[in-house]
């Protein structure tokens, strides 16, 4: 072999090696969801094949004790309404910073900037009284006011798009008589297309897969989204690996589907994200 | 709040010309106008991130509790507090954990980056592979590694494949906790350093290779003098967003341990601070230093990369 053909297989080896580091704990655990609860006692290996591949019995158990289903409605609900929120609010920023001219246009611009730099990690002690004092704590508006509230990337992401929409396209429609409302809604909103489709799937999955900001402001059973209903399966289920298998594979499926579909824009999505 | 609205009518009119002169009225609607676009967002960032930002530096002040009426001013001594007791201090030693990963996971992600953009079979397979536990829900991944580092799950498992039994609890002292817990973060965010890289040496021009082995460079020479020059603006934002964030692990400790046998972090640390043992004063003072560490450590990077496309007008 030639010194490239070696090092062309080495590469390859290094390849498959991430490949069976990523996906092996993902497969243990699937089956590990198939498993039956006398399998689990007996068996020697998490490695093992389950006995009956199809077996969906844990996938009930966790769907229904889990509160699986309030679980991903709640979630649905926050995705829905917040993203939209975010959609909106970071066009409308992007449309009002780019397109107008106005007094302390710096300061409002240099706002949404430093906002950037400041992890929400680091500020929870005090963002949770004021939720508390909006009476927001506890409730489904906890987390869609500070998701709407606190993104700037997306902001970031609107403003390089609308920069790009040729001014003389809102002069036209001026000229046409067009206020500044009817050329947000009819001309920059609809060009906007494919930052909305970036910030929707982008903030989608970051909402989708929060667990700090539900599990302290929602702390009601009854109130529980993706990540705290699954946390919960911690306590009840300490010994079941088996159901808790089978609720993190329910948990990670909706992500893969996402994936699996949308690939492209996801890359891409992301770089633009983390890139601003 | 007139004077603003007459200045900006001024700029706008010279800058796009309006065919009738406006009357008054369209005048000072048309300098309203941006601020009608603004109020929403202004109102939320104000109130969700600026207030906060001001009430936790003025809490870190008090002995507030965060919930009686009453709280008594105590000048500096939260810091003091923060910076001194070394059992609130020492949960900084833990970030080493996660610095020494993020270095790991940076060479890593160079490495895969750079033989992914050259052609190689399967190239968006083991792409998206690489990338995926990016996008997975962080409970999950902590359950999903729970097993793999329980007895007799599935780490054992593979290591009694190649005939070594061990009973070694992996969550069980502290260095081996942490050191699985950096490794799980590893894991979890190698991904998206990978898929930066990538796009940034699939940016550069590809005559610049063909050029480059016309001259007789081999592949590490494309790597030293093409690659890393391209890339080195990536490369020092996933720096900086590696130190920000060893500093802020929360995650995948407090879900996979709860904090503890010393796994405890900052972050899970205030938080116990705050929501448990309800030491809001306490909990901000700690908060705030955190967050000048971060803000420091921004402020070196927007140093030493003058980026441009940080600027917004």
């Amino acid at each position: 072999m030639t010194r490239r053909g070696i090092a062309r297989t080495l590469v390859h080896l290094s390849l498959i090696a991430a490949t069976l580091v990523v996906l092996l704990p993902l497969v243990v655990v699937l089956l590990t969801s198939l498993k039956s609860e006398k399998e689990m006692a007996n068996t020697s290996g998490a490695l093992e094949l389950p006995h009956d591949l199809l077996n969906f019995h844990n996938y009930v158990a966790a769907f229904r004790d889990g509160e699986m289903l309030s679980a991903f409605t709640n979630t649905t609900i926050i995705l829905l309404v917040s993203v939209t929120g975010t959609v909106l609010i970071g066009s409308m920023t992007a449309y009002a910073i780019d397109r107008f001219t106005f007094r302390f246009k710096k300061l409002v611009v240099a706002l949404f900037l430093t906002a950037a730099l400041v992890p929400g990690v680091t500020t929870q002690v005090a963002t949770f009284q004021i939720v508390n004092s909006f009476g927001m704590f506890d409730s489904l508006w906890a987390p869609i006011a500070l998701y709407m509230g606190t993104d700037i990337v997306s902001i970031y992401i609107f403003l390089q798009f609308v920069r790009s929409i040729p001014i003389s396209l809102d002069e036209s429609a001026r000229l046409d008589g067009a206020n500044a409302f009817t050329i947000y809604r009819k001309i920059i909103f609809p060009l906007l297309k494919p930052a909305i489709a970036t910030v929707v799937i982008v903030k989608g999955i970051t909402v989708y897969n929060d667990f700090y900001i539900p599990f302290l402001y929602m702390p009601s059973e009854d109130l529980g989204v993706i990540s705290t209903s699954l946390f919960r399966f911690k306590g009840p289920y300490a010994a079941h690996w088996e159901v808790i298998s089978a609720g993190t594979v329910l948990v990670i499926l909706p992500t893969l589907i996402v994936f699996l579909s949308l690939q492209r824009f996801i890359y891409n999505g992301f770089m633009r994200g983390a890139t601003r | 709040m007139t004077d603003t609205t007459e200045k900006a009518v001024v700029e706008v009119s010279t800058a796009a010309p309006v065919p009738a002169p406006a009357s008054r009225r369209t005048r000072a609607w048309r300098g309203l106008t941006p601020w009608l676009f603004l109020i929403a967002p202004l109102a939320l960032l104000i109130t969700f991130t600026y207030a906060p930002i001001v009430n936790m530096l003025a809490y870190s002040f008090t002995d507030w509790d965060g919930v009686s009426p009453v709280l008594h001013y105590t000048g500096a001594a939260n810091y003091e507090e923060v910076l001194t007791r070394p059992d609130l201090f020492e949960v900084f030693w833990v970030s080493g954990y996660y610095l020494a990963a993020s270095a790991v996971q940076i060479v890593l992600a160079l490495y895969f980056a750079t033989v992914l953009s050259f052609d190689v079979r399967f190239r968006n397979f083991f792409k998206g592979v690489l990338f995926f536990p990016y996008l997975i829900n962080g409970v999950a991944i902590g359950f999903v590694f729970l097993y793999f580092f329980q007895d007799g799950g599935t780490l054992d498992s593979v290591l009694g494949l190649f005939g070594a039994h061990t009973d070694h609890a992996w969550l069980g002292t502290p260095v081996s906790a942490n050191t699985s817990l950096a490794g799980v973060s590893v894991w979890r965010y190698l991904g998206l350093n990978f898929v930066l890289f990538l796009g940034a040496i699939q940016s550069i021009p590809g005559e610049l290779y063909e050029a480059a082995e016309l001259d007789g460079a081999n592949r590490w020479h494309q790597f030293r003098h093409i690659i890393a020059p391209g890339i080195k603006p990536v490369l020092t934002l996933t720096v900086i967003l590696s130190i920000s964030g060893s500093l802020s692990v929360f995650e995948i400790p407090y879900i996979m341990t709860g904090g503890a046998t010393g796994t405890e972090t900052f972050v899970i640390q205030t938080v116990n601070l705050a929501f448990r043992f309800n030491k809001t004063g306490l909990a901000s003072a700690a908060a705030v230093v955190l967050l000048l560490i971060i803000l420091l450590v921004t402020w070196v990077q927007r140093r030493l990369v003058p980026d441009d496309k940080v600027d917004l007008v």
